[in-house]
Formats: structure tokens, C-alpha cells, sequence
């Protein structure tokens, strides 16, 4: 089972809502950190052995003895990459999306396959029953996407294991392709007009995909009423209310989950997980 | 004409109340919102649009079903896994590259521009506007924050501003690095927390690996003193200097759910104070930079 943890704004709890569930369910659980720019799962959980693997992604290789300075490639380049003069080839690698139509599109067979480094991925376990995999884009690299894909090609398929995505802010391509294929989407939002701005994007978006969604507000007691009369409207559940706390916040400040000092809401995350179960059933 | 970038790593440090107060206190500022993904600065500083226009900045492949043959040429061609087994791209997976569209032996597949989302120029108390909004799921978010900045650099002369104003996008990918580049200086808005100072780390990494100038204001910096200790030192060893420390406070909702800036909703406030200050310093780096450039 894939559940996708996920906002439109940055910064209202996702990670903390994937952690905390994590370590109440405690038993055959994997979390695929998505936010590959920033990946702050492990700042939480620390892995107790990282394998770490490089993320590659395709860039042409010319071969200058073969080019017949065609401009084939360059013609065809949706990101003008690739630059054909009399003098040679020039080619811009952090402009390259990587869709190997060059390659297609050369007569002579100049160009080959070659790769290109984009980040890492770590993988480790943290305690007993929770494995955590997160990618790492390398700083100064635009494209992120091939880093979230490795990061989900790693997700476990077995009947037992609980898969918890914790995507990336935002409702563009990288929150798509984390969201993507998951049986239920956590929305975490906060009860603020920004939280309810952000919160009915990501509603738009996950609802374009066909995954059934349900809602925690995260720092209740701050704000407004309007995400709560917004959900009622929609018809889309409020699973959980994690109340606006200072201790949670100073907890978070140190790196410590607030389920592992306060067990209590270990129970109410197993209920929420509980809800979540029927949800997908329906 | 200087350009200060707000950005943050980490979402939800107080980027775009900290912006928008900037905003409040800097005469007559240009204000552009780059967080072009999930924009809220329009919340707080109520634009009202001028002038809108429709951004494309892709295609997207569609493929005539009446002269598919089912080859599946397109399929094994794409790299990015938008062509499903009934040959329907999906829209989605699909990053408009038009292998397909050479693939096809039989020109089934057509490219067609494709709408990413919007770009506004608008008008607020404060100032000028330029903002946009990222229809779901659409890529090119760096591209369309290059816009919006260029945008507002050309609101600035019409208008002969000095100041631009911008709420940056969180991360530190495409779109933020759009957002940065050529900029005069970045403020980061961190946090005194384990997970925004492991991001803090990363987004300080890109501002040097671009040689952009970069100051940091700690915000809920009596959260955990300590931390903000270590955030300190930290930017002390890279002189990087920290322009100001913000109390843990929750006015900052309240002024929010007012649909105000913090300077307007509680002038005299403690915040709003920290908030004069703030600007007073990185006015200073500000010119300091011009100077040496
Ligand atoms: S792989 Fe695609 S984007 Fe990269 S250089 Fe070749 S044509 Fe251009």
C-alpha cells in the first residue's frame, strides 16, 4: 500500500506527519523521501547503514570524426543544447532534458549514450521494520524529476510493507511525479488563508489523478475557520488535527518526532492509518 | 536597479510575511512573487490586475488515433514513460521533446503548444506587481519565474523604480535557481530547526556555487536558542552575514488572516520593529554590494 504525504505549501508538516506515522506503525514500513532538493526525512530518522548510489541521466557523446555536420541534432534539440559550427560541436549539458532524440536524428551514427550525474541516492534503515530511501539532487542541477523517479523506483511492492511518500512542496511536475501511483494522498495543511490557498491546488491537482484524498490540519487553534468550512464543502475528510504546540515545535527544532516524547498520539496515528485503509477500500 | 531574492530551502520558515513586510517598509518597491508553484504574497498585498497573459513555454504530443497504427514506435522511443499502452500520451509524463513526432512512421503524432499558466502585471498599495500562477502538474516553473523577473525589471524602468522585491520558490531546483541567478543579493529566512538548517546548508551552497552575494535572517529564533547559536556561527565561518533575528510569535497568523502585512497589522508591535531593523540592515548590503561591483 502507497500513501503519499503531500501540501501545496511548503513548511506545514508533511515530513513530520511522515516520520511520526512511520515510527506508530513501526512494523514493515518503507518512507521514499521525495523532496529531493531539500530531504529532510533523515534529519529525523537517521539511517544506521546508507548505501549511497549515484542518479545518472542520459546526455549525448559526439563522436567529431563522424559528424558530417549535418545540424540534425541541433535542429532537433528542444532546449538548444547543442550548438553545429564548421569548428566543431559545442553542447550544453545542464540544458539537456535528456530525451535522446539527437541520437534518433543524426545520419552518421556521431552520437552515443552517455550519462551524467544528477545527485544521489541513500537507502538505510533507521530502526527495526523502517527502511528509508531519499534522494539528494547535487547542488547547482536544475532537473529534479530523475531523482524522484529513482527514489520511487525503489518502492516496495510487497502486500505488507506500507509505503509513505513524502512529496515535495508545490503542485508542479515534481509534486506530480511523487503523487503519481500512490492508493492515497495525506494532504497536511495549516489553518491559514495561505494554508487554504495552497491547500485547494494540491486538491485540484490530486484530484486530476484519481486518488482518493483526506486532509490533516496541522498547527489547529491558529488562524481561521475557512480550510475547515472549505473540506466540509468539498466533501473531503479532516483525519487529523495535530494542535498548534510549542513543544511540538520545540521537539521538531531538536530533530525529535513528537510521538516518541508524547505516545500517546502513536495510537491516534494508528487510527488515522486505520481510516486511511477504509478509504482506499470505498 | 537592485533585486533582493527572499528565498528559503525549507518551505514554511516565513518567507512571504517576511517579503511582504519588506515590502511595507521599502519605498516604493517593485514586488514580483516567483513562487510561481503555490504563490500566497498576492494574499497578503491584494493585487488588482492590469494585464494578463497566457505563458507557453512547451508542447505536448498528441497522437491521431485514426492513423495510429499501433507500431509502437513512439513507445520505445520516449524516455520519459508519457506513451501508454493504448498510445494515449499522458499529458502529464509527457515533457513535449517531440521524439515521438519523429519516430512515427506513419505521422500520427502532432505537437501542440501547451498552456503552463498564466502571468500577471498588477497593481498593489505598495507598488507594482508581477506574479503568475503554474497551472497543476505543469513543468517549467524555471522558466516561468525567468519571466516574472523579467517582467518586473521592465515595470521597474517604465515606472523608474530602484528596488525589486522577490518572493522566491522553495528548493533549490530549477525554478530557484531562476530565480537567483543575476540577481544583486539573496535574503534566506531560516529557522532555528534541525530539517531548515540541514536546508539552509544546501540553498547557502547554491548562492556560492553561482557567486550570488546571500545574507540570512533567522525567524522563531528564541525557538531553540541553541540553534540559532549554531546557525550564528555557521554563517560567521562563511561570512555570511546574519542581518537580523525574529521572535517565535503568533501574530504573524493573525496579521496573515487579516490579509495584512505584520508592519500594518501591528506597527507597534515588537516584530515590526525587528522587521525596520531588518530591512535598515540589508539596505546596507545592499549598497555595500553595489559599491564593490
Ligand atoms: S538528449 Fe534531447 S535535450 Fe539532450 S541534447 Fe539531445 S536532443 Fe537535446
Amino acid at each position: 500500500m502507497k500513501i503519499a504525504i503531500a501540501s501545496g505549501k511548503g513548511g506545514t508538516g508533511k515530513t513530520s506527519v511522515a516520520v511520526n506515522l512511520a515510527l506508530s506503525l513501526r512494523d514493515s514500513v518503507q518512507i521514499l523521501d521525495c523532496d529531493a532538493d531539500e530531504p529532510n526525512v533523515h534529519t529525523l530518522l537517521p539511517l544506521t547503514q546508507d548505501q549511497i548510489q549515484p542518479v545518472f541521466t542520459m546526455v549525448p557523446e559526439f563522436d567529431e570524426t563522424k559528424c558530417t555536420r549535418s545540424k540534425n541534432c541541433s535542429a532537433f534539440c528542444p532546449t538548444h543544447a547543442i550548438f553545429v559550427s564548421d569548428q566543431g560541436i559545442t553542447f550544453f549539458p545542464e540544458i539537456c532534458i535528456g530525451c535522446g532524440g539527437c541520437i534518433l536524428s543524426c545520419p552518421s551514427q556521431a552520437i552515443q549514450e552517455g550519462q551524467r550525474q544528477l545527485g544521489v541516492l541513500h537507502q538505510g534503515m533507521t530502526a527495526p521494520g523502517i527502511e528509508v530511501v531519499y534522494g539528494e539532487l547535487d547542488v547547482g542541477e536544475p532537473f529534479v524529476v530523475p531523482v524522484i523517479k529513482a527514489v520511487k523506483d525503489q518502492a516496495k511492492n510487497s502486500e505488507g510493507t506500507v509505503v509513505l511518500v513524502d512529496c515535495p512542496p508545490g503542485v508542479s511536475c515534481p509534486m506530480v511525479e511523487s503523487v503519481h501511483g500512490v492508493d492515497y494522498c495525506l494532504l497536511v495543511t495549516e489553518p491559514t488563508p495561505f494554508g487554504l490557498h495552497d491547500l485547494r491546488l494540491a486538491v485540484d491537482t490530486v484530484r486530476q489523478l484519481n486518488i482518493p484524498i483526506g486532509v490533516i490540519v496541522n498547527r489547529a487553534g491558529i488562524g481561521d475557520q475557512q480550510v475547515f468550512t472549505y473540506c466540509a464543502s468539498e466533501d473531503i475528510p479532516i483525519l487529523l488535527e495535530i494542535p498548534h504546540s510549542r513543544e511540538i515545535a520545540e521537539l521538531f527544532s531538536e530533530g525529535i518526532p513528537f510521538t516518541q516524547r508524547m505516545p500517546d498520539w502513536q495510537s491516534k496515528f494508528r487510527e488515522l492509518f486505520q481510516v486511511i485503509q477504509e478509504g482506499i477500500r470505498k | 536597479m537592485k533585486e533582493l531574492v527572499v528565498v528559503s530551502g525549507k518551505g514554511g520558515t516565513g518567507k512571504t510575511t517576511i517579503a511582504a513586510a519588506l515590502a511595507a517598509l521599502v519605498s516604493e518597491p517593485v514586488v514580483a512573487d516567483c513562487d510561481v508553484d503555490a504563490p500566497n504574497l498576492h494574499l497578503l498585498l491584494d493585487p488588482k490586475v492590469q494585464d494578463t497573459e497566457e505563458f507557453i513555454a512547451a508542447n505536448v504530443a498528441v497522437i491521431d488515433p485514426t492513423l495510429c497504427r499501433a507500431c509502437g514506435a513512439c513507445e520505445l522511443n520516449c524516455r520519459f514513460g508519457a506513451i501508454g499502452s493504448d498510445f494515449v500520451v499522458d499529458p502529464i509524463m509527457c515533457e513535449g521533446c517531440g521524439v515521438c513526432e519523429v519516430s512515427c512512421p506513419y505521422n500520427a503524432v502532432q505537437m501542440r503548444e501547451r498552456l503552463s499558466g498564466y502571468i500577471y502585471t498588477s497593481k498593489t498599495r505598495f507598488g507594482p506587481m508581477a506574479h503568475a500562477l503554474l497551472l497543476a502538474g505543469e513543468s517549467n516553473s524555471g522558466k516561468m519565474v525567468a519571466r516574472v523577473r523579467e517582467l518586473a525589471r521592465t515595470l521597474t524602468e517604465t515606472t523608474e523604480k530602484e528596488l525589486i522585491i522577490v518572493d522566491g520558490p522553495p528548493g533549490i531546483a530549477c525554478a530557484t535557481i531562476a530565480a537567483i541567478t543575476g540577481s544583486s543579493a539573496g535574503l534566506v529566512v531560516t529557522e532555528p530547526t534541525v530539517p531548515a538548517i540541514h536546508d539552509l546548508k544546501r540553498v547557502l551552497s547554491l548562492f556560492q556555487h553561482f557567486t550570488i552575494p546571500v545574507m540570512v535572517v533567522i525567524n522563531k529564533a528564541d525557538l531553540n536558542l541553541r540553534k540559532s547559536k549554531e546557525i550564528e556561527s555557521f554563517c560567521k565561518e562563511k561570512d555570511i552575514p546574519v542581518v537580523g533575528q525574529l521572535p517565535y510569535d503568533p501574530i504573524m497568523y493573525k496579521a496573515v488572516v487579516a490579509g495584512q502585512t505584520i508592519i500594518e497589522y501591528a506597527p507597534n508591535h515588537q516584530l515590526s520593529t525587528n522587521l525596520q531593523n531588518l530591512w535598515e540592515k540589508v539596505e546596507q548590503q545592499l549598497d555595500s554590494i553595489s559599491r564593490s561591483t
